[in-house]
């Protein structure tokens, strides 16, 4: 019985529910926020700390052993994920406090931040694969709201056709759980591990896999990403932040954990399939980044690009492999906060999103355009910032297993990233200065702060890689030996 | 034209009686027969909106002065509240627990933690229900 680990999703849950009564106290809702998502962090490095002493953590609900009762496993994966995840909500919500209206604000605003991080965590946290599609809705839920807050056109166009996707791969999600259900006759994610590897995954399971795979591909935006671009650039930069960093990594935490821990015996059927749409994904992704002129565009291109590249490591599965995804993933969700918060704050000062009719943004906002240069290489993989150890790992992965035309994709998508970028690079910040001293709308420090402080922890997380890597190679260890899993949970009291 | 609902009026404010006891009859029986808080929440939430189509949404909100959303809220942090309660007392997360009490003219009854947990569900439900049906209502 470890109950702490429940509190880093049931604290903004509660914390939510309380911001609703105290709906006219803009400036308590916010640091109350802002408090819970400090408080999660460090309760989250607590557990970090506590797994790599006592091994993997479970928590029972109500007393319920399993497989009988639903419950809470916490490996080294789920917690860096936990962890990384508060760490920039917190900072994302230092941005929407200077850059948001008050219109949105009042609008319930802070109350869907908590419901949405209590359903992130509680995905990442969940043993049970019904609670795990319970909180997805949450998060969804949450996400359709905060999608659609505030009510412009475009908000309401791609809030309908995101709502109608996602409404309909939940669907499609509880169907496959049913079926799950009725092949293997348990929900608890060790005892299905257990049973399909007592009886073999016979070709029906296969098929059920692959149901999975489509389901939680339409919510990580592997392949079947076209959704994603309108609805995550439609809303204000804070939102599209928050979605851009977690709503996508809790598709890409579902695949790992489904594809490592419950349908690994056929690899040659379903990991092939998965590279087949990790390289399609990177290829569509880096074309729709080039094709664009509206940063935005380029910047939800951005995040499809990242999730196949991190699929890559899923499709070669080796230990390397893994362990770089996980290192990849924790960086690709401060970097895509960072991005789109950059990309949100250049909005913001030119009032446009069109790079042509931008132009020597680095006279007049040096500072920014220094952090967007950062941001440039860090998502590009140059050393020594965050991406570099990621990509250099997933690499290595898919060069072991010779899959050399996935090791080319990956790569050449890195190139797209880069080139995407340079582009907004060279068109907005250099050349000449357009924006006259006296036009110039200044650049609040409550905005660039939170830019800043992104810039510093990608810098940090690139030097002291070595920090993480142990956790992340406990993460990888754990997802390539489920027995290390399913013994945790079945056997340990 | 007036419309002539005295008979809708009439029936209504009898009906309304026997939903309201059934609802809380199907919320007490939860705990050992088909039943609970999201059943009985659900039939609660039909009264309400029973009432509001008899007579119209501003009668009602005068003889009910409730915010729906905050009764919604204020469910989920009950049954929320409820489960964090058995950390405190070294127990799982939502571990719920019963004992036997001999009470005054009901006798021995069995009181258990859960009911306060299906309590939250129950307002949580009445309030979403009524919020959704509200929320339609003015938009027509």
């Amino acid at each position: 019985m470890n109950n702490i680990l429940v509190f880093p999703m049931v604290l903004p849950l509660i914390t939510g529910v309380i911001l609703i009564f105290l709906r006219p106290f803009i400036k308590l809702q916010r640091w109350v926020t802002f408090g819970v998502m400090a408080v999660n962090t460090g309760i989250s490095l607590y557990i970090l700390q506590k797994i790599q002493k006592d091994g993997i953590l479970r928590l029972d609900f109500g007393g319920w052993e399993p497989p009988f009762g639903i419950l809470f496993v916490g490996d080294s994966f789920s917690l860096l994920l936990v962890l990384t995840a508060s760490i920039v909500t917190a900072i994302i919500l230092l941005y929407a406090f200077h850059s948001l209206d008050a219109a949105r604000e009042k609008m319930y605003f802070y109350p869907l931040v908590n419901f949405l991080v209590a359903g992130v965590i509680g995905s990442f946290l969940t043993g049970d694969l019904f609670n795990l599609f319970v909180f997805f809705e949450v998060m969804l839920l949450s996400s359709y709201a905060l999608v659609s807050l505030g009510g412009s056109k475009m908000q309401l166009k791609h809030g309908i056709i995101y709502m109608t996707i996602n409404v309909v791969s939940s669907w499609m999600f509880l169907i496959a759980i049913a079926y799950l259900y009725g092949t293997v006759g348990t929900l608890n994610l060790a005892h299905i591990s257990q049973r399909i590897a007592e009886s073999g995954q016979t070709p029906i399971l296969t098929v059920i896999s692959i149901l999975f795979l489509i389901v939680f591909s339409l919510k990580a935006g592997l392949v079947l990403y076209q959704w994603l671009p309108g609805s995550y650039s439609a809303p204000p930069a804070v939102i599209g932040a928050l979605f851009g960093a977690l709503l996508t990594k809790v598709g890409i935490y579902a695949l790992y954990r489904m594809f490592t821990l419950v349908f690994y015996h056929e690899p040659a059927i379903t990991h092939t399939l998965i590279g087949i749409m990790a390289g399609v994904t990177l290829i569509g992704g880096s074309i729709g980044a080039i094709a664009y002129n509206d940063i935005r565009r380029v910047i939800t291109y951005n995040v499809v690009i990242a999730v196949g590249f991190i699929l890559v490591g899923l499709a070669v599965l080796t230990p390397a492999a893994v362990e770089g995804a996980v290192i990849y993933l924790v960086h690709d969700i401060i970097i895509k906060a960072l991005l789109f918060l950059t990309g949100g704050t250049m909005i913001y000062l030119t009032g446009t999103a069109r790079i042509e009719n931008m132009s020597g943004l680095i006279r007049n906002y040096p500072m920014l355009g220094w952090i967007f240069f950062i941001t440039m290489l860090s998502l590009a993989g140059v050393p020594p910032l965050s991406g570099f150890l990621g990509k250099v790992l997933v690499g290595q992965g898919a060069a072991e297993t010779g899959s050399y035309l996935l090791l080319a994709l990956a790569f050449l998508s890195s190139l797209a990233v880069l080139y995407s970028l340079l582009r907004i690079f060279l068109n907005a910040f250099w050349g000449e200065t357009i924006i006259s001293e006296e036009d110039e709308i200044p650049l609040k420090k409550g905005r660039l702060v939170p830019l800043v402080v992104f810039t510093l922890g990608t810098i940090a997380l690139g030097l002291g890689v070595e920090s993480i890597a142990v956790y992340a190679s406990d993460a990888a260890n754990v997802l390539l030996n489920p027995d290390i899993y399913i013994d945790a949970v079945m056997n340990d009291n | 034209m007036k419309i002539n609902d005295v008979i809708l009026h009439a029936v209504t404010k009898i009906v309304v009686f026997i939903i309201l006891t059934l609802a809380i009859y199907l919320f007490l029986s939860g705990h050992h027969s088909p039943g609970g808080g999201f059943v009985g929440g659900l039939v609660l939430a039909s009264a309400f909106v029973l009432l509001y189509l008899a007579f119209d949404i501003e009668t009602v909100q005068k003889g009910i002065p409730f915010d729906f959303k905050l009764v919604a809220a204020l469910g989920a942090f009950i049954a929320a509240a409820s489960g964090l309660g058995a950390v405190f007392f070294g127990a799982s997360f939502l571990s719920q627990a019963f004992d036997y009490f001999d009470l005054p003219i009901l006798g021995q009854t069995e009181l258990a933690t859960v009911t306060v947990f299906e309590a939250g569900v129950a307002l949580a439900v009445v309030g979403t229900v009524v919020t959704i049906i509200l929320s339609i209502s003015e938009d027509v």
